[in-house]
This record gives C-alpha cells, sequence and structure tokens, in this order.
C-alpha cells in the first residue's frame, strides 16, 4: 500500500494570498455559471432568505400581532379553492392567521435557528475533530468520550438544561428575549458530535501521509497544517452533513416548541407551523401543514445543491 | 489491541458515570413528577412527603450518588409511571427499538451506498440529478409528518400494512423478537422506513462526495493509467477508499436511529424504548430517564469502540499510528 | 370502502381461525394506557373506567349515573354516622375464591393504605367493620349525605389472594418493588384479564360466573394504546381498531363522514376555566410593576367579557365543547342553568372596564398553560390571547409540557400570575369545587384551597363551603352552595370557559353506552 500514499497535493500547498483568491473567484465563477441547477436554487434561496428578511413589508399580515387575528377567520381554505377568501391567499390556520404571511414570518425564525445553530455545531464540531484526530492520545479520547456523553443526550433533553440554567441565571424579564438563542445553543450543542467524528476520521487519515509527516518534519507549524492539508480534505462530509442539518435543526426548533421551550406558539416559526398543522391532515384542513411543509423543503433543497456546488467548486482536488 | 480495548472500556465506565452525573444536574428542571404520580385531591403535606421520601429534594449529587451506588447492585429503581422496575421495564423494550433500528439502518445502508456510488459515477446523469433530489425531500419534511403520510397512503387508503403496533410477536426467551411472523414483519416496514430515510440520504450523498473526490485524486489517475478495468477502479480502490467517513457515519447514525426512533416509535406506537423515554420526559419519570441515558451512552461507547476498530480493518494505514496513539493515553 | 369490507371480511376469517365460531372480540384504543391494573394505583377516570370491568364497587352506577346495588344488595342508616351495607351472596372472585366482609374490610384498609392514590374517595370513613360475613357497617366522620357517590368508584380486592401474593398495598414507589396487583388482577366484575402487556395490550374475556346477567355479547376485549392522535384515527379508519375513546376535535368531522363509522359524543364533568393571581402584591409577570391589577374584580371582569367562547366553540373545539358560566358543569350536584349560563362577551364593555380601572392602555401579563393535558389546551390559549390583544392585553402565552407546567404553577410555588387549569369534582359533587378552587387557600388551612392557585378568597364562600360538608338537609344544603357559587361568579374569581365533550368514535356495528362521567362499561357493549 506503500506506493498508493499520496505525494503532496500540489494544489493544497500555500501559495500568496492574493493569487489564491482571484483563483478561488474564477474557479467558482466558472462552475456557478455552468450548473442551471446552482443557478436555480441560489435563485431560490435568495428570494427565500430576501422574503424572510422583508416579512414586515411584505407580508399581507402581521401574524405576530395577535390584535389582528379573528378566530372566525380560522381553517379559511386557499384563495382559489372552494369558500376561500381572497385576503388569505394560502388560507388561514387555526387561529386565523394568514398562512403565507406566517410562512414569511416564520422563516425568519426558522433560518436564524437553521443558520446560527448549524454554525455553531460545524465550529464547535470541526475544531474539536481536528485536534483529536490530528493531536490524538488523550486528547482524542477526551475529545471522543465527550462525544459520547454528548451524543446520549436527546437535543430535546440539551435544551432543557439549557432553558433551566438560563431561566435560573436570567432574570424573569428576560426569558422571552433569550428564548431563541437558548434553542440555538441547544441544537448546536446536540450536532456537533457528528462533525468531530467525521473530521476526526479524515485527519487520522491524512496525518499518517508523507506529505503531512513531511510538513511535521520540516516543522511547519500544526495550525497551518491543520487549516491547509487536513482541513481542506475533511470539508467535503462537513458541508454534507451541514447542508442537510439546516432542514434538521429547523425542525428540531419545532419539536422542542412542543416542550415548552422555544419561540412561544403566538409566535409560529415554520416548524411549529409543521408540528401544528400535522394534527389537520386528516381532517382536511391540508394547507395549514403543506403550504410551510413546502417552503421548507424548498429551503432544504436549494441549500443542498449550493452546498454541493460550493463543496465541488471549493475541493481542490476535484478541480 | 487488547489493551487499546481494555482501555477503551474503562473508559465507557467513565462515560457512563458522566452522563448519570449530567442526567441528575438536568432532572431539576423536567418538571415535577409528583404532579402526575398522585390524585389531583392530595394534599400538599401528602404531597411533600411523597417528594421527600422519594429523595427529590435532595441535591442533586445526592442523588446521582444514590443512583450509582444503587445501580452498581444491579437495582435502578421503580418507574414513578408504571410502578415497575425499571431494569425489566426496559429490557423488555430493548428488542423492539433495536430490530427496528437495526432494519433501518440496513435499508439506509443496502440503498444508500449503491445510490451514493452510482450517483458518484454518474455525477451529472439526470438519473443521479432526480435521485438527489428526491431524496432531500425526504429529509426536509419532518419525521412525524412522513411517518403519517405513510400510514394515510399505506393503510388508511390501500389498507396494506398496518398503523401502529409491532404485530404478533415470538418469544425466544430472552428475546420477543417480531421478524418471524409475516405480520410482524410487514409491522415493521413503514416504522423502518420512516426511520431510515434519514440516514439513506445522508449516507447516500456522503459517499457520493467521497467518490468524487476520490475518483479525482492522482491515486485513481495512476490506477487508471495502469490499465486496471473502471470496475476494479470503481470498486476495489475508489469504493474502499469512501469508506471511512461513510463507516464513521453509519456507525454514529446507528446510534442516532436508537436515538432518532423516539419520534418514529411515538407517531407508529411501537413499543420500544423511544416510546417509554418520551412518556418518561413527559411524565417527569427520573428512573426511566436515568437509565435510559446511561443505556444509551453505553450504546454509544460500544458502537464507537466498534467503528474505530472498523477502521483498522479498512484503512491498514491506520493501524500502526493508532498503537502510538493509544500509547500515548497512559 | 369495499376495501374496507375486504379487510375486515379478512379480520374476521383470521379470528374465525383461532376462535369458536360465535367469538365476537370488540378491539379498541386510548390515546393513554390504563397505567395499572392496580385499582387503587391512580385516581384517574380512564384507570377507574377500564377497571370497573374487572373489579366491582358495592354500589355501582347504572347508564344514568344512578346509584345501584352493586356487591352490595341493600343499605340503611342506622344512625347519621352509621351505615349498613348488605353484602350479595354467592359471589365468587375470578379464581373462584368467595366474596365476603372480610374482603370489604381488608378492601378498605388497602384504599387508605400507603401506596394508595384513593384515600380521599373513603376520607369521610372512619371505621369499616364486619357484622357477619355478609354484613358490613361503614362509620363515617360526622352526617356524610354523599357517602354512596363517593364509594361508587371504590372497587374490592380480594384478601386471600393480596396476601397470597403479597399485594396487601398498593405500589409504593418508595419501597422500590412492584406489586403482584399491577400487572394481575382477580376481581368479581363482568370480565377477567388474560393477558397485560403494559403500553402494548391489555386482553379481557367475559366471566363466565358473573352474578349478573351480561347485557353484553363479547368473548373477547383486545385494548391497545395508540398515543399519536393522527395514528389513532388511521387505525379505526383502516378498520384495525373498532373503537377509540378519545377523538381529536378535528378528526370528529372526518369520521363522521365516513360511511360504517359513527361518533358518539357528551359532555363531560371537567370544566376548564382560567384563574388569576390575586394575592401577591405584584405580579411575577407582568408589566404593571408596585400593585396586582388581578386585585381589581373589573380587570377581571374586562377579562371575561374579552374572551368569546362561541368562537372558541365552534373553531377551536369544532363543536365539542359546552361553554358554562360556572365552575361546575351540568351533571354535577348543585349545578343550575342559571348558574352555568355565561355572562355575554362584550368587547366595548371590556375596553370600557379596563380604562375605568385606569388600564386604558391594557397591560402586559404571562399566561401558563399546558399543551397535551387538556383537549386543545394550547389553541384555546393562543385564542384567549388574541381576544385580549383587541382589548389591549398584550399576554405572553408561555404553554408548556404538564410535568413542567404543573411543577410550575402549583403550590406551594403557585408561580404564575393568569392560568388554565381543569377539574372533576371526583365526587360529582360542587363541594368538592368549592374546596378545592375556590375556597381559601393557607398555612393553617390544610388542603383547602389546594387548587385555589390564584388565591381567590371570601370570607362567607369559606363559611359556606364549611357548612355545605355536614349539611345533611338537601335543600339547605342547595341553598348554600347556590349562593356561594354566585358570590364566585359575580366576583369573577375565575374565569370559567367550557365544559369539554366526551368524543368517541365507534364502527356502527358497535353498540355501547357512553356514561357521562366518561366511562366505557364493556357490560353493555353489543358487536353485531
Amino acid at each position: 500500500m506503500a506506493i498508493d500514499a499520496l505525494p503532496p497535493d500540489a494544489t493544497a500547498r500555500p501559495r500568496p494570498a492574493g493569487r489564491f483568491r482571484r483563483l478561488i473567484d474564477s474557479e467558482l465563477a466558472w462552475s456557478f455559471r455552468h450548473s442551471p441547477a446552482t443557478i436555480a436554487a441560489a435563485v431560490v434561496t435568495l428570494v427565500l432568505v430576501l422574503s424572510a428578511l422583508l416579512a414586515p413589508w411584505i407580508a399581507p399580515q402581521d401574524p405576530f400581532d395577535l390584535a389582528t387575528l379573528d378566530l372566525f377567520d380560522a381553517f379559511t381554505p386557499p384563495a382559489w379553492t372552494e369558500g376561500g377568501d381572497p385576503r388569505f391567499l394560502l388560507g388561514a390556520d387555526d387561529q386565523g392567521r394568514d398562512v403565507l404571511s406566517a410562512i414569511l414570518h416564520g422563516m425568519r425564525v426558522s433560518l436564524f435557528v437553521g443558520f446560527t445553530s448549524v454554525l455553531f455545531a460545524a465550529v464547535v464540531g470541526v475544531t474539536l475533530g481536528l485536534l483529536a484526530g490530528y493531536l490524538g492520545g488523550w486528547v482524542d479520547s477526551v475529545i471522543m468520550r465527550m462525544a459520547d456523553v454528548q451524543l446520549s443526550f436527546p437535543a430535546i433533553l440539551i435544551a432543557l438544561l439549557i432553558d433551566g440554567v438560563a431561566r435560573s441565571v436570567l432574570p424573569r424579564d428576560l426569558h422571552a428575549d433569550t428564548a431563541l438563542y437558548v434553542v440555538v445553543l441547544a441544537i448546536g450543542l446536540s450536532y456537533w458530535v457528528q462533525y468531530a467524528r467525521t473530521v476526526r476520521g479524515s485527519a487520522l487519515v491524512e496525518r499518517s501521509k508523507d506529505y503531512v509527516q513531511a510538513a511535521r518534519v520540516i516543522g511547519v507549524h500544526p495550525l497551518r497544517i491543520l487549516a491547509h492539508h487536513i482541513l481542506p480534505n475533511a470539508i467535503g462530509p462537513v458541508l454534507v452533513i451541514a447542508t442537510i442539518n439546516l432542514a434538521l435543526a429547523i425542525i428540531t426548533e419545532a419539536t422542542l416548541s412542543f416542550l415548552g421551550l422555544g419561540v412561544p406558539p403566538t409566535q409560529p416559526s415554520l416548524g411549529t407551523l409543521i408540528r401544528v398543522g400535522n394534527d389537520f391532515l386528516f381532517s382536511g384542513e391540508w394547507w395549514i401543514t403543506i403550504f410551510p411543509g413546502i417552503a421548507l423543503v424548498a429551503l432544504a433543497l436549494s441549500v443542498n445543491l449550493l452546498g454541493d456546488w460550493l463543496r465541488d467548486a471549493l475541493n481542490p482536488k476535484l478541480r | 489491541m487488547i489493551a487499546f480495548i481494555v482501555q477503551r472500556l474503562v473508559q465507557s465506565v467513565i462515560v457512563m458515570l458522566t452522563v448519570a452525573f449530567v442526567a441528575f444536574a438536568l432532572f431539576n428542571f423536567v418538571g415535577d413528577p409528583i404532579a402526575n404520580v398522585v390524585g389531583q385531591d392530595t394534599s400538599l403535606e401528602d404531597r411533600a412527603k411523597l417528594r421527600e421520601s422519594l429523595g427529590l429534594n435532595d441535591p442533586f449529587v445526592v442523588q446521582f450518588a444514590r443512583f450509582v451506588g444503587r445501580a452498581a447492585q444491579g437495582e435502578f429503581g421503580l418507574s414513578y409511571q408504571h410502578a415497575r422496575p425499571v431494569d425489566e421495564l426496559i429490557l423488555e423494550r430493548m428488542p423492539a427499538t433495536l430490530e427496528l433500528s437495526f432494519v433501518a439502518a440496513l435499508l439506509a445502508l443496502l440503498i444508500g451506498v449503491p445510490m451514493g456510488v452510482y450517483t458518484g459515477l454518474h455525477r451529472r446523469g439526470s438519473l443521479s440529478r432526480l435521485l438527489m433530489t428526491v431524496s432531500l425531500i425526504g429529509v426536509s419534511l419532518p419525521t412525524f409528518l412522513i411517518g403519517i403520510l405513510l400510514i394515510l397512503v399505506f393503510s388508511v387508503q390501500l389498507g396494506w400494512l398496518p398503523s401502529f403496533g409491532r404485530g404478533p410477536t415470538v418469544d425466544l426467551g430472552w428475546w420477543q423478537t417480531g421478524l418471524l411472523t409475516s405480520e410482524g414483519l410487514k409491522a415493521l416496514i413503514l416504522p423502518a422506513v420512516t426511520l431510515g430515510l434519514f440516514q439513506m440520504t445522508l449516507i447516500m450523498r456522503l459517499v457520493r462526495a467521497e467518490m468524487l473526490e476520490v475518483l479525482r485524486t492522482d491515486y485513481i489517475k495512476f490506477a487508471r493509467a495502469r490499465g486496471l478495468t473502471n470496475r476494479a477502479v470503481n470498486f476495489g480502490h475508489a469504493l474502499k477508499n469512501t469508506m471511512v467517513p461513510v463507516i464513521t457515519i453509519t456507525g454514529l447514525q446507528l446510534g442516532s436511529i436508537i436515538a432518532f426512533s423516539i419520534i418514529t416509535e411515538t407517531v407508529f406506537q411501537w413499543p420500544g424504548m423511544g416510546l417509554l423515554f418520551i412518556q418518561a420526559v413527559l411524565f417527569a419519570d427520573i428512573p426511566v430517564m436515568a437509565a435510559y441515558l446511561v443505556l444509551m451512552a453505553f450504546f454509544f461507547v460500544v458502537i464507537n469502540l466498534i467503528v474505530d476498530l472498523l477502521y483498522y480493518v479498512v484503512d491498514p494505514r491506520l493501524r500502526i499510528d493508532r498503537g502510538t496513539a493509544a500509547g500515548h493515553g497512559h | 370502502m369495499s376495501k374496507t369490507i375486504l379487510l375486515s371480511a379478512v379480520a374476521a376469517v383470521a379470528i374465525l381461525a383461532a376462535q369458536p365460531a360465535m367469538a365476537k372480540t370488540l378491539k379498541w384504543a386510548n390515546d393513554g394506557d390504563v397505567n395499572s391494573m392496580d385499582p387503587y394505583a391512580r385516581n384517574e377516570t380512564f384507570l377507574l373506567s377500564f377497571m370497573s370491568n374487572i373489579y366491582e364497587p358495592l354500589v355501582r352506577r347504572d347508564k344514568n349515573l344512578k346509584v345501584e346495588p352493586a356487591l352490595a344488595t341493600e343499605w340503611t342508616q342506622t344512625a347519621p354516622d352509621t351505615w349498613r351495607f348488605k353484602l350479595r351472596e354467592d359471589v365468587k372472585f375470578h379464581d373462584g375464591a368467595p366474596f365476603t366482609a372480610d374482603d370489604v374490610v381488608f378492601s378498605y384498609q388497602r384504599a387508605t393504605g400507603p401506596g394508595s392514590n384513593i384515600p380521599t374517595k373513603l376520607a369521610s370513613v372512619k371505621e369499616v367493620r364486619k357484622i357477619d360475613d355478609h354484613t358490613v357497617e361503614f362509620v363515617t366522620n360526622g352526617p356524610n349525605p354523599i357517602l354512596l357517590e363517593e364509594i361508587s368508584d371504590w372497587y374490592i380486592m380480594d384478601k386471600e389472594w393480596s396476601e397470597a401474593n403479597n399485594a396487601t398495598q398498593a405500589a409504593d414507589l418508595t419501597k422500590n418493588e412492584e406489586t403482584y396487583a399491577s400487572r394481575n388482577a382477580n376481581g368479581t366484575g363482568p370480565f377477567m384479564l388474560q393477558d397485560r402487556q403494559p403500553d402494548v395490550k391489555t386482553v379481557l374475556v367475559p366471566n363466565p360466573n358473573w352474578w349478573d346477567e351480561p347485557e353484553h355479547n363479547l368473548t373477547e376485549v383486545v385494548f391497545s394504546r395508540i398515543g399519536n392522535d393522527a395514528t389513532r384515527v388511521a387505525a379505526l379508519l383502516s378498520g384495525e381498531i373498532d373503537m377509540i375513546y378519545t377523538v381529536p376535535p378535528q378528526d370528529v368531522e372526518r369520521i363522521r363522514r365516513t360511511p360504517g363509522l359513527r361518533i358518539v359524543e357528551g359532555p363531560e364533568l371537567r370544566t376548564i376555566f382560567l384563574g388569576f393571581d390575586q394575592t401577591r402584591d405584584e405580579l411575577l409577570e407582568s408589566s404593571v410593576k408596585g400593585k396586582n391589577p388581578f386585585k381589581d374584580p373589573k380587570v377581571r371582569e374586562a377579562f371575561y367579557r374579552a374572551i368569546d367562547m362561541d368562537a372558541i366553540k365552534s373553531k377551536v373545539m369544532r363543536g365539542a365543547s359546552a361553554p358554562v358560566g360556572t365552575m361546575i358543569g351540568e351533571g354535577i350536584n348543585g349545578y343550575t342553568d342559571e348558574l352555568g349560563e355565561r355572562y355575554p362577551h362584550d368587547v366595548e364593555l371590556a375596553r370600557k372596564l379596563l380604562a375605568e380601572a385606569g388600564y386604558a392602555d391594557g397591560f402586559e401579563v404571562g399566561l401558563d398553560c399546558p399543551n397535551d393535558r387538556y383537549v386543545n389546551d394550547e389553541a384555546i390559549c393562543q385564542a384567549v390571547a388574541s381576544m385580549l390583544a383587541r382589548v389591549g392585553v398584550k399576554v405572553n402565552l408561555n404553554a408548556q409540557t404538564r410535568s413542567k407546567y404543573f411543577a410550575k404553577i402549583l403550590g406551594p410555588a403557585y408561580d404564575t400570575s393568569f392560568y388554565m387549569l381543569g377539574w372533576t369534582p371526583s365526587t360529582y359533587d360542587a363541594h368538592n369545587a368549592l374546596y378545592n378552587l375556590v375556597a381559601s387557600r393557607g398555612d393553617d388551612k390544610g388542603s383547602q384551597g389546594l387548587f385555589n392557585v390564584g388565591g381567590y378568597s371570601n370570607p362567607r364562600v369559606d363559611e359556606l363551603t364549611a357548612a355545605i360538608l355536614s349539611e345533611t338537609d338537601a335543600d339547605k344544603r342547595d341553598a348554600m352552595i347556590q349562593e356561594a357559587l354566585t358570590i364566585h361568579k359575580e366576583e369573577f374569581g375565575h374565569i370559567p370557559l367550557h365544559q369539554q365533550t366526551v368524543v368517541w368514535a365507534a364502527r356502527d356495528n358497535v353498540d355501547l353506552v357512553q356514561l357521562a362521567d366518561n366511562y366505557f362499561p364493556l357490560r353493555f357493549v353489543r358487536l353485531q
């Protein structure tokens, strides 16, 4: 097998920053222009993110302003179906909320929770994974056993713990404001292990390769080795997990709201809309869960396609 | 090798102790079991008395120490909800969860890996693109919604498969299996698909991502240049090299499948540990939660041990290196 | 529908293969399991209802909830505080042992002993004496006019069986061992326990030696637990189940529309209400500082007036509720239509009252609500929040799972400003609601007002509550109940919302009787 071991990877070697930057830019641009699916995904993502950001201005109703809700509007079907009402394009939910407005506002919450918690998990996970894989020994043992401890606790329980601590530490008035951060922290903490273990696996492989050994021998700083040689080789799986976990994080937030954690039901997130609407699937009020579901699928789909492209485009070996 | 395993087993005890410790710190926040245990018109005094005698007023460190002391003698206490020994409850439920999880993991692997290889080899093929897209829908919808939709189609509309439960089980003395009767197998299909879907997508995408990388490496280019057939290159060299991350994730996912089964078991009324656990959370049934969490810790430790051992088998380069790494551990 | 018919045909063939030709198996499901086979393990409707098929009380309730003889054939009051019961002869427990006075005395001791959760049913009983093998005497603490009502779901257990199996006490959580009676049962009732797999299924078969003439024609009853609402409904729709005990309101219409299925509904005895913290000088969760707005009855009335119960009934409950104006519902002794009548919904008046109280711009307050305890609890609280928003009150809704919710709002913490709660008077009498929910609570008051979470307090109501307990003249007693509940209503001590409706669903070929207390006695079930 020794002959199979890779020679130092030419493209991954450190280069002057400016040239590297330009190279990436042009490569990225090129592959972007040549992938219609990626362009479509980018457009969808952009539209969804923008409409979420602009929700207060473009949504027909403010679904979080309870005074505007009328219970008698509840379960109004979508405008184009029988019994529909032009005020509620995609119908109204069980509280008389406009589903379209609720999706737009709910997406703000969900996107925030999704992106920040995935980012948090990825940063923590990748860092710990690199350290564990590269340093090995007791560092590896400690980090990986920490991971085992972490894995034993479902996100629900982690959230309960963090929420409980936050509630006892913070003054009562702040609880409503911190609820969202509790969720982000809880979900982030629940999912870092996947990244850590994956990166550690890759790091274990890479660090035994000749070019890394060589770099170590000539005294390259370990951080440099990690960042320039080991991380790029581990980034593929990390992106796969991160993009897939985005939807998972959004859904987890909905599950947590059931326990009374996370956003209150009077300010539903995308996931909460799906969870609540789920109850009405059999009774025929499909629009309460299907439209938020479509929004979430579209979001997850386009983010994953972008992730695929980014991974391919960034990976030095694929060029 | 043996030293390595022994060392890991010692570590696993520490992991389980840590889990128990964190668990008891956490139980302060799961709510009050007393209101669930007693009748609605029980006096405050009686409630306080019961709380005291169950040791719920003690600091969590004391509760933790008591739990460990008892657990060391094989006693896990009585479930508040079921008034039955916890170990018995969990052992009774374990076969249902493990059978469901293994079948789901098997499905995910058997479908996910070939699909990953295919989509990796035919990166720009239209079937690949279709598979990649469709598989994503499966992971963007919440598990509970997927489960309900499957029930709606296959139980209510078509009437082919049961909507709940495990069907009849066969008692093997120490294991209640649902795999030996046709009804039991039918009952397994919907929950296993629901549970395996997420993992399948993840595995497929990981295998594809790894395949793409490995296929472009010089190492594969050399192999092709040496005149090896496509088949030999793809499967003999490329797939083998994708295996480290895939094994990592699969092993990891097996653990999370068991943990994820909470929602699937709830939707399908699958009488497993996940269902037991979620009820315990809602009931604040501390003895059940504690035992379940420690057991989960044990599962994860064992699974990760197996994963690390598999690294050796799959990638011999790791062998010597791990030996020294383990050596540092003393 | 041919599919369903085919399916039930297949099911029928399967049953035929396994059992004698006349097999009639009832398969039914509920969202929760029977938590124990021990009839003293929990004081909860579902457990007591289920166990009434296996065990029997001295006096049971007929189809109209009237008390009728069961294990006791007749009774007389030999003194104001002494009741003498004549026991039915030739009754046998399922294991063949005869039923005697010893069993009654034993059951009294067991039901009031450690681990039992039903001692309140016998709280008024000082002593149970055996007179001879088939006569017992109950001595109460002072006269108790409602003794029979109180003991109609206290079931008699077999002394010998309990002793032989070391089950003379209900499961004691602190003792760390399981009691035999929590998974096995030996009663005198119409059905016997054949198989018990907790949380999975419980199988009953008829008792061939039952003393009464069976009205049912069942040969087997299989009870399954299906916790998830949608799955439970699906199992009914797909024909796997003949009857479900709790139907989610939103699925009622769907089931009603499905040929071959029907909905069975009636009002339930549980009343759902909202309560205010009226004791603290400053609310824990409110924008109002330095004073407690809920101490002002005007503010309480404004909240009451702002809530539109008709909208909640039609939209949230889909018709499956009966709005009510007092703390007890129809079917509870002491209820009158006058008390039950709600004050009309009036947003303008609500705004005016708030302005008069000095809150023209409204204020902010937290609302504690469970999300898995009562039917549509979270949705009701959301609706209340948006109705209050229209009069300027900003409600911060905190909906949680019940363990966390109860831990927060119940004593000793009573950590809430505004909350939702439900209550079923377990004695079917108004006194129970007055005593637990309305009478003042305090360190010197024992368990009185234990669930008066907001601390409503009126000395006259306290006085009346105490007097009602021992008044034996039915008319005088009734007048006192009226007075107490009227004071509470006029002071807006709580906001009663509605009585839930008991909603069951069954296949058309299942004849059953639904009792107003939500009991489902299998002895009335006939399968066609």
